[in-house]
């Protein structure tokens, strides 16, 4: 039996003229290779140093799909000197684990940042426990780059690092868009996770300062409540949530290991 | 440091439904434009706001961000948001953020004016 494959939807002329328009003029747009491509599920690489669990197959969640208060967070650094913005998003972008405050993991690829590229995360919540998550590199240009969430993280929504330079010296800045992705974190975040957050990310800015150059530079801190209502239709993202999935791990890794033990003989 | 470079242009074409004709470079800095076209186009009175997309010549995470919050408003009002002419290119980054689950993406200015699922 044959089935007859029907296209997904039908296009109008209108849409069928755009993408015709699009071909026929030859362009690319200009942030066309800013721009990571479609994915509908991440894959997880493989990377040294990390647990690496809680990323594979999932969704990529934005604003829209979180669950929390929306906040849009901006940490901001100002380097003096003759340092452009297209040199210190290259020095981001190449080492930027290396500005992470102590206790956190970053493993991305080896190549720095590039659109597409899954990195994963350990992240310190306290207790020795490690929250194994991952971001994705969504946008990536020579003046900003940012990273997406995936389900399970602890917030839903994209990181956008970027520089400019106004008259008194080139600004780094890191600007979050966000909400709690469940109920959970959503409590986390109000008791102590938004405070952590603003020293994990002041402390970013201040590590890549130094490099540049800044030595005693101040980071400042503006914290915006978008929409302060909650998304209950998205409770439900708990079921991936990494931190609860992550003490699951480190309570399990030890019979796991005793698990895998090869069995002596004799 | 240099405005943005886009223009939005407001037509108000049936009732409580008005259309905003972006034309340009939709980033963060374009922020102001597009809430004064906001304003334009009824504010919290107007039903239903189209935006089309058939002059965006580029686009960049901020920009993206910046229509986030422009939904976040919309919300709050209880109006519906609704975009077309989008290349394909586009519409993989609606699709790639997520942002077509909240706003509907149409085709042609006639179906995103009735509202209709294409």
């Amino acid at each position: 039996m044959t089935e007859a494959v029907q296209p997904d939807r039908v296009r109008s002329a209108e849409q069928i003229e755009l993408s015709a328009r699009e071909a026929a003029s030859g362009v690319t747009p200009r942030d066309a290779g800013s721009w990571a491509s479609k994915v509908d599920r991440l894959a997880a690489p493989q990377r040294a140093g990390v647990r690496g669990t809680n990323v594979a197959g999932r969704r990529l969640t934005g604003p829209v799909q979180g669950f929390g208060k929306m906040w849009q967070k901006t940490y901001r650094l100002t380097v003096p000197g003759d340092v452009t913005p297209q040199q210190a998003i290259a020095t981001w972008k190449a080492h930027f684990p290396e500005f992470w405050p102590a206790g956190n993991r970053f493993a991305g690829a080896l190549t720095g940042i590039s659109p597409g590229d899954v990195a994963l995360l350990d992240l310190a919540i306290g207790g020795g426990v490690k929250l194994s998550t991952g971001v994705f590199v969504l946008y990536a240009d020579a003046e900003s780059f940012t990273l997406m969430t995936p389900q399970g993280h602890m917030f839903a929504g994209w990181i956008t690092f970027s520089s400019e330079r106004p008259p008194e010296g080139t600004v780094i800045q890191a600007q979050v868009l966000m909400r709690a992705n469940d109920p959970l974190y959503e409590l986390a975040m109000t008791f102590g996770g938004h405070r952590k957050e603003d020293v994990f990310w002041a402390q970013t800015l201040t590590a890549l300062g130094r490099r540049l150059g800044a030595a005693q530079a101040t980071v400042t801190t503006r914290s915006v409540c978008v929409d302060s209502h909650r998304q209950w239709r998205h409770a439900g993202n708990i079921w991936h949530n990494s931190m609860v999935r992550s003490l699951g791990q480190t309570l399990a890794t030890p019979v796991t290991a005793l698990r895998r033990r090869p069995s002596r003989s004799g | 440091m240099e405005g943005p470079m886009v223009s939005m242009d407001v037509r108000h074409v049936a009732g409580r439904v008005a259309v905003v004709d972006i034309k340009g470079d939709v980033t963060a800095a374009c922020e102001p434009v597009l809430m004064s076209a906001y304003e334009e186009a009824g504010g919290p009175a107007a039903g239903r706001l189209v935006l089309n997309f058939g002059g965006l010549e580029y686009m960049n995470s901020g920009g993206i961000g910046m229509l986030v919050t422009l939904l976040v408003r919309a919300n709050r009002q209880r109006q519906q948001l609704a975009a077309y002419g989008l290349s394909e290119h586009y519409r993989e980054i609606f699709e790639l953020t997520r942002l077509d689950e909240a706003i509907t993406i149409y085709d042609d200015e006639a179906s995103a004016l009735a509202g209709a699922v294409t």
